[in-house]
């Protein structure tokens, strides 16, 4: 390709790189720069640092995690048994369409499983444990997060699985090795690069959901997104959520720092 | 490799029951006469009556629909011209840093994405309604165009070029008669993606919208925070069902064209 087209095709994508990208998040920065009342300040940050904000914060993260680590646990073995089916492929799309039915409506069914006369509820009186307040609980949180995030736990470990090489697992028993070692010497760890793309999938969109929270939790859940969407929304404090903005993405940089080389395509 | 036992076979299937329970839950009291998730009264096709004379809704509908045809198909052409831009760059740094920039905007949650561009879009002095909208869309939609376009085009033997170019054909005979023809695949499979992108999308549209212009997803959310109505589930009912068409249309396009099909997760 000569030149001048080269330069003509480079100029919508870096347009909009510059326009989407670039624009919005120095944007954010500045706009986290300034108190409610527009005076240049770096009080959004310190207050950040306030035990209000900053224990928010913290269990923003400590909910990301169990969640993440609840996917993880339910999701291995998934993915392992999956790979072992006859019809695999077929099996992973079952597994992956209600990941394309609308996030809003999968937790709207949730308000009515969990609730007071729900199926929930109903099986807790059969067996004798009695009616609960599920609903705006973490529990609900918890569940609900992780029956949304799943597939995309699921799916990075099937394809790392689905790329391991069986007769590595065959030397490891031929060896001696236990199941177990065969398991923690082995498959896990040429396994991780998948495991490292879930958790990013998993990690980053669980600190910063807010429906979930609000439809499901109430107000008990405050997660960081709760929070950007409250202070851009709500009470238009645009600096305090840009401030909060600012740390979400810093979370989001250290997780794909840490998950680093484990994912390539969604 | 060995076949899976007993209590494996009930571990997958537990798994598969409780992910397709809140579905079926939907769709079933989507008929219950009683007006309540709980129950379940007599047969009826009273709700989806109401979701269909609904004229609001209705409207909503068209937006969506609308917002989503026209965001897919400007962001693949925005897609398809970065991605072609991009295989050519001879600068491996230049074309690793926009690739960063690119995943930058995969990555990033919704909420930041929402949040930059309802400052960004205020800032330039953009209405917020369908035009801040439909630009939030198509923002969001490039990058995944970029992904499913660029490996074709990498796949792709340059010599094929060379030889067209050897028979006397022009650049833009090239881009026309080879390529496009070629990474045809790729972008048919971007530009569902976005569309899927974008009639799913909440977060982002919640916080670019403006009063008096709203998508199904945002609909959505404010009636379900005012509370269970069975209309939510006739709708849901539909909207499962064009999902499940629309999955259906992807897997054709996707397996037809190309032996590796490449499963786009969406995160959103």
């Amino acid at each position: 390709m000569d030149r001048r087209m080269r330069n003509m095709f480079l100029v919508p994508y870096g347009m909009w790189l510059l326009l989407f990208v670039i624009v919005p998040i120095l944007m954010i920065g500045y706009y986290s720069l300034f108190d409610i009342d527009g005076v240049l300040t770096l009080s959004n940050y310190k207050r950040f640092f306030s035990p209000i904000y900053f224990s928010m914060a913290l269990r923003s993260f400590w909910y990301a995690a169990l969640i993440t680590a609840v996917c993880l646990l339910i999701a291995y073995p998934t993915a392992y048994l999956l790979t072992k089916t006859k019809h695999k492929q077929l099996w992973l799309l079952l597994i992956i369409l209600p990941s394309w039915m609308n996030l809003l409506l999968k937790t709207y069914a949730f308000i009515g499983i969990l609730g007071t006369y729900g199926p929930v509820n109903a099986f807790l009186k059969v067996i004798g444990v009695g009616a609960k307040q599920i609903l705006f609980t973490d529990f609900s949180f918890i569940f609900v997060s992780v029956y949304i995030f799943i597939p995309f736990m699921i799916l990075p470990i099937f394809s790392a699985l689905e790329k391991l090489n069986p007769s590595l697992v065959e030397a490891a028993y031929d060896l001696g090795a236990s199941p177990w070692v065969t398991f923690r010497r082995v498959i896990f760890p040429l396994t991780l690069g998948g495991v490292k793309s879930g958790v990013q999938a998993v990690f980053i969109p669980s600190l910063s959901l807010f429906m979930i929270t609000r439809l499901i939790a109430g107000n008990r859940v405050i997660t960081l997104g709760t929070a950007i969407e409250q202070h851009f929304l709500v009470t238009q404090d645009w600096g305090m959520g840009s401030a909060l903005a600012i740390f979400l993405v810093i979370a989001m940089g250290l997780t794909m720092w840490f998950t680093e080389g484990g994912r390539r395509v969604r | 490799m060995g076949k899976n036992s007993n209590i494996a076979k009930i571990y997958l299937m537990f798994v598969f029951v409780v992910l397709y329970a809140p579905i079926v839950y939907l769709v079933y009291y989507s008929f219950n006469s009683g007006g309540t998730m709980y129950a379940f009264q007599e047969f009826t096709w009273e709700w989806y009556y109401e979701v269909l004379e609904d004229t609001r809704l209705f409207v909503i509908l068209l937006n969506t629909v609308t917002i989503a045809l026209l965001s897919a198909a400007i962001s693949t052409v925005i897609g398809v011209v970065g991605a072609i831009a991009l295989v050519n760059l001879r600068h491996r740094r230049i074309r690793n840093a926009l690739l960063t920039l690119n995943n930058v905007m995969l990555v990033s949650p919704d909420v930041i994405i929402g949040a930059s561009f309802l400052i960004f879009f205020a800032a330039i002095g953009i209405q917020l309604g369908f035009t801040s909208v439909l630009l939030a869309h198509i923002a969001f939609s490039v990058p995944i165009v970029v992904l499913m376009v660029l490996p074709k085009l990498q796949e792709m033997s340059p010599t094929l070029i060379d030889a067209a170019r050897d028979l006397g054909a022009s650049w833009w005979d090239v881009l026309a008669r080879v390529v496009i023809p070629y990474i045809t695949p790729g972008i048919m499979a971007g530009f569902f993606m976005a569309l899927t992108y974008s009639l799913d999308d909440f977060a982002v549209t919640f916080f670019v919208t403006g009063a008096g212009f709203s998508t199904l997803s945002v609909e959505i959310y404010s009636m379900a925070r005012r509370g269970i109505s069975l209309t939510i589930n006739a709708l849901s009912t539909l909207m499962f069902l064009v999902t499940l068409l629309l999955v259906i249309g992807y897997y054709f396009i996707s397996t037809r064209t190309s032996k590796q099909v490449r499963w786009g997760v969406r995160s959103r």
